[in-house]
């Protein structure tokens, strides 16, 4: 059923995707990290959580343009008010969904 | 210990295992259903069977990529460019395994290895929240990763079947994954320091998204926020060391500085909750 061909890709994609996965795991659990990495390391979560949730709200399109108009945008800043405030990882979703869902039927 | 207040609340009980990885995982859950509904639904489109899609879910377990991948194959890429754009949209993953490194210290090669390949945006945040609060164990991160892993491989076959009678967008469950993210991020802003590194990131990302095509903004914009919070951390340290040193001319006291310092670049001289510097303590801790 399956192709050879694609076997041979989905194969490929997925060892491209799992070595960066596996890598730093692999060589760094078991050494001691200089100072400055452990700091740098630590500043990493915070930098790719809002590198990653930024651009998803101010910018739309393909290629990407600028986009302040977005219900995204509106709707990310009552639930990261929410958020901030009862700092509940369940109810900052059922807030976000519910609230984006209210602007999806007003539009 | 640090309860991280989400679906549970019961502090300090141990709990199944199991039981407490599922519950920290339905977001993430929940978040992935649509959107494995949706990659399977437009791979059945591209013309692929529901276990060629099932098998792309498994071995690469990597959204955004699967998406890119299926569209190049109705385009009538080759095999060789749609695997080099997969590894420079996952890329990304080298840095979230690296700041998770650090917790799996004491687990085996080889369930290190397999707790990798569920390393993802959404499971690394999840995971790395918890590590840092304090009571994760890698069992329950393993166990969150496959919860998750199952949730994206059944909803992209289901979406191969039976996709197309959903309707898309339905109840804006769009927004699960968006609102989790925007909820850890606020988890992660321990202090001032994190809060600039969070603007930074964030502000680059968005400009070397209208920049630059693809997704290498997230590594990008990251790799230059954090590098340029260390540089901050450093600079306000020497500048704090250099005032509390004037400081201690005048009074002579053996001031502990470096745990001074530590705490007004993690913002606790501002007075956040307790909680927040209980935080600190632990991490400062282990990072030394």
């Amino acid at each position: 059923m399956i192709h050879s061909e694609y076997l041979i890709l989905v194969v490929g994609m997925g060892l491209v995707t799992y070595i960066p996965r596996w890598f730093p795991i692999f060589f760094l659990s078991r050494r001691r990290l200089p100072q400055w990495f452990s700091e740098w390391l630590d500043l990493i979560p915070v930098s790719i959580l809002s590198a990653l949730v930024f651009p998803e709200l101010v910018t739309s399109g393909n290629p990407r343009h600028l986009d302040f108009s977005q219900p995204q945008l509106w709707v990310a800043l009552p639930t990261f008010l929410f958020a901030l405030k009862t700092k509940s990882l369940g109810g900052t979703v059922v807030v976000g969904i519910l609230l984006f869902w209210m602007v999806g039927k007003l539009l | 210990m640090v309860e991280i207040p989400a679906s549970t609340k019961e502090n300090g009980d141990p709990g199944p295992i199991a039981k407490k990885g599922m519950q920290a995982a339905w977001p993430i859950c929940l978040g992935y259903c649509p959107i494995g509904l949706a990659f399977g639904v437009l791979a059945q489109k591209a013309g692929l069977h529901p276990a060629e899609i099932g098998l792309m879910s498994l071995l690469v377990f990597a959204g955004s990529s699967q998406f890119i991948a299926v569209s190049m194959l109705s385009g009538g890429a080759t095999v060789l460019s749609i695997v080099i754009t997969t590894f420079v949209i996952n890329l990304r993953h080298v840095l979230m395994s690296a700041s998770l490194a650090v917790y799996l210290r004491a687990v085996s090669r080889g369930w290190a290895a397999l707790f990798a390949y569920g390393v993802t945006d959404e499971s690394f945040a999840v995971n790395l929240t918890r590590f840092r609060n304090g009571n994760w164990d890698w069992r329950q991160a393993m166990v969150l990763n496959h919860t998750a892993n199952a949730a994206w491989i059944g909803s992209s076959i289901l979406g191969a079947f039976s996709g197309q009678f959903i309707p898309a967008g339905a109840f804006g469950i769009d927004y699960a994954l968006i609102a989790m993210f925007l909820c850890l991020l606020v988890f992660q802003l321990r202090g001032s320091l994190y809060t600039v590194t969070a603007i930074i990131a964030g502000v680059l990302a968005a400009i070397l998204a209208l920049l630059v095509p693809g997704n290498v903004y997230i590594v990008l914009a990251s790799i230059l926020a954090a590098t340029f919070g260390v540089f901050f951390r450093r600079l306000a340290r020497i500048f704090h060391e250099l005032l509390s040193r004037d400081h201690e001319d005048g009074r002579a006291t053996g001031q502990p500085q470096d745990v001074d310092s530590e705490a007004y670049l993690n913002g606790t001289s501002q007075g956040p909750i307790p909680e927040d510097a209980r935080k600190d303590g632990h991490i400062r801790g282990r990072s030394k």
